[in-house]
């Protein structure tokens, strides 16, 4: 954290747990007896509880999302940049929640916590859970916290399936969906890379079929090569070539095969880092969800049909040169909001961070953002 | 309100289903919706005017139609299409013409005469390419290709069988003046047409 808290801050927070008694029947057919879901709040909720915004995490993400957890911390909250007083998901006019997903490593019940029917780690025990599933789930903590209807449900990347299936899902708890760096259904190049960090990570020979835990050990390796290549799609070609060029750690070639150039360097820290703090059973389950995805599939394929459902406002966000979801599969979501005949707004926003533009505050994007939060906040 | 919008106005029916071309900063759309409680669309290229657009909470989708096009609406989708001032700057003016006439059942359009008789005088006195209030741009930094005249645009639309409903031409304040009326290709500066199948 630093010395001073910036004034758009909100500060310190913590996160907390609710538990649920109620079982799960996922999409896979199994039941989730009893779970928890560990989430964020800032801001406070209005007496008619009209102002809460939910945020949905990407592939990697958690339910710290802005903010510090303690005067320790270094970096705040993942989206930061978008989330605080006089940010575009304003704080000071609403009330957001964040949470860890189903599935998760980071508090909410995931293959780390503890199976409570045979007292052990569920592991690859696991059920997959789906996006839709953690709809039911995100409903169910709504509930909880006495939120009817969210005046905006907002994410990035698998953030933003997210904020579409609720739209389709539970129309009228949703006021407006704000879709960013997002798509409607992988395409078969999305699911390639994810089966390479799949296969990285349960080849690994530590990964003993999800049963590491059992053997004191993780597969490392496996995790950190998943999230090498997993990074790559997520920078562009300019951002790394601008970040790192072919600058070399010393100036003459060594023939060899250890790390070399700055950019090998780099994915080596950041898959490293990664694997530490990551649970690979999590991974497979995360990606598997993104694979999965498809809100059109139980409407004949027809996104159309799927959409007809949805009441609330959209707006979707895409970024230049973003290639892991590039703005055509964005522009196919609004191709079809049209023809479903719902208010929809699109923008592609030129950044050249690629797909991690989402969490980048470019101006232009900081602008649109806000006037349709804005807008969000005067319907309120 | 600029004058021109507000005979566009009078041009659009309660409630029906509108896709502006080139929409701007969503002025007209959302009086569209505030007097007309149109439903509708606008499509811009501007970051700028998009934000607008939002702000002023105009459904806009940014889209560069002299790129992609207008394929990715369906058949008679919208009740009328509008495209201000923007014909003149696109590549396949005739070609989007057609385009609008396809996914609304009415268009309105309007463009700068390049005829009105200032320009006429500009170009005959200095002998170079005309600017003014509409027409603002040195030759080589115009955005406005494919200029035409009050009665360009007519031929055109009976080379293409479609049918002028309405017509009007107004002056550079957009004023709608009865003097204009006499001679519409000299005196007009700004052409405003309601078109049809």
């Amino acid at each position: 954290m630093p010395e001073t808290l910036p004034i758009d801050s909100v500060g310190l927070v913590t996160p907390q747990t609710l538990h649920f008694d109620q079982p799960l029947t996922l999409q896979c057919g199994k039941v989730l007896p009893e779970y928890d879901l560990v989430y964020e709040t800032y801001g406070e909720l209005n007496s008619t509880a009209s102002n809460a915004i939910l945020i949905c995490h990407a592939l990697s993400g958690h339910h710290h999302a802005a903010g510090y957890h303690s005067a320790s911390e270094k970096k705040p909250g993942w989206w930061d940049s978008c989330i605080g007083p006089g940010k575009p998901i304003d704080t000071s006019r609403f009330f957001v929640v964040s949470l860890n997903n189903l599935g998760g490593c980071h508090g909410s019940t995931g293959p780390t916590s503890i199976n409570p029917l045979t007292n052990t780690q569920y592991g690859p025990d696991f059920p997959v859970v789906t996006v839709k599933d953690w709809i039911i789930s995100q409903a169910r903590l709504a509930d909880k916290l006495g939120i009817t209807t969210w005046a905006a449900v907002i994410g990035g990347s698998l953030g933003g399936m997210q904020a579409l299936q609720w739209s389709i899902d539970y129309p009228e708890r949703i006021k407006n969906a704000v879709i960013i760096a997002s798509t409607p259904k992988l395409t078969a190049q999305n699911i390639a890379f994810n089966e390479v960090a799949r296969k990285a990570i349960t080849s690994d020979p530590a990964f003993h079929d999800g049963r590491y835990f059992e053997h004191d050990t993780i597969p490392q390796k496996g995790l950190m090569l998943a999230r090498m290549v997993g990074h790559i799609t997520y920078l562009s070609d300019a951002a790394m070539g601008e970040k790192f060029g072919r600058d070399m750690r010393n100036k003459a070639f060594k023939f060899g095969y250890d790390v070399e150039f700055e950019v090998e360097s780099y994915l080596n820290y950041q898959g490293e880092r990664f694997s530490e703090n990551f649970d690979a059973n999590t991974y497979l389950l995360m990606t598997r969800a993104l694979d999965y995805f498809d809100p059109a599939k139980e409407y004949d394929g027809l996104l159309e049909n799927a959409l007809k459902k949805a009441l609330c406002k959209f707006m979707v966000i895409s970024f230049s040169t973003d290639w892991r979801f590039s703005p055509e599969r964005s522009e196919i979501l609004v191709d079809e909001l049209i023809k479903a005949d719902k208010h929809v707004s699109y923008t592609e926003i030129d950044a050249p961070h690629g797909h991690d533009a989402f969490l980048i505050p470019t101006p232009r994007y900081m602008d649109v953002f806000s006037a349709f939060m804005n807008r969000v906040a005067k319907e309120i | 309100m600029r004058a021109d919008l507000k005979i566009i106005e009078q041009w659009v029916k309660p409630e029906s289903h509108v896709l502006d071309v080139g929409c701007g900063d969503g002025t007209l759309l959302q009086h569209l919706q505030e007097n007309k409680q149109v439903k509708g669309y606008g499509l811009e290229i501007s970051g700028t005017n998009i934000t607008s657009c939002i702000d002023k909470g105009v459904n806009v989708l940014e889209q560069n139609v002299d790129v992609k096009g207008l394929s990715n609406f369906e058949d008679n989708r919208f009740d009328t299409v509008i495209m201000t001032q923007a014909l003149q700057a696109l590549r396949q003016p005739d070609i989007m013409l057609d385009e609008m006439l396809r996914l609304g059942k009415e268009c309105i359009v309007t463009f700068p005469n390049f005829a009105y008789w200032r320009t006429r005088f500009y170009l005959l006195r200095k002998g170079r390419m005309p600017m003014s209030k509409a027409l603002p741009y040195t030759w080589y930094n115009t955005p406005n290709i494919h200029l035409c005249t009050f009665k360009d645009f007519e031929a055109l639309c009976v080379q293409k069988n479609i049918h002028i409903l309405d017509r009007t031409v107004v002056d550079k304040e957009h004023q709608d003046r009865w003097f204009i009326h006499m001679w519409p290709n000299m005196l007009g500066e700004i052409a405003i047409y309601r078109v049809t199948r």
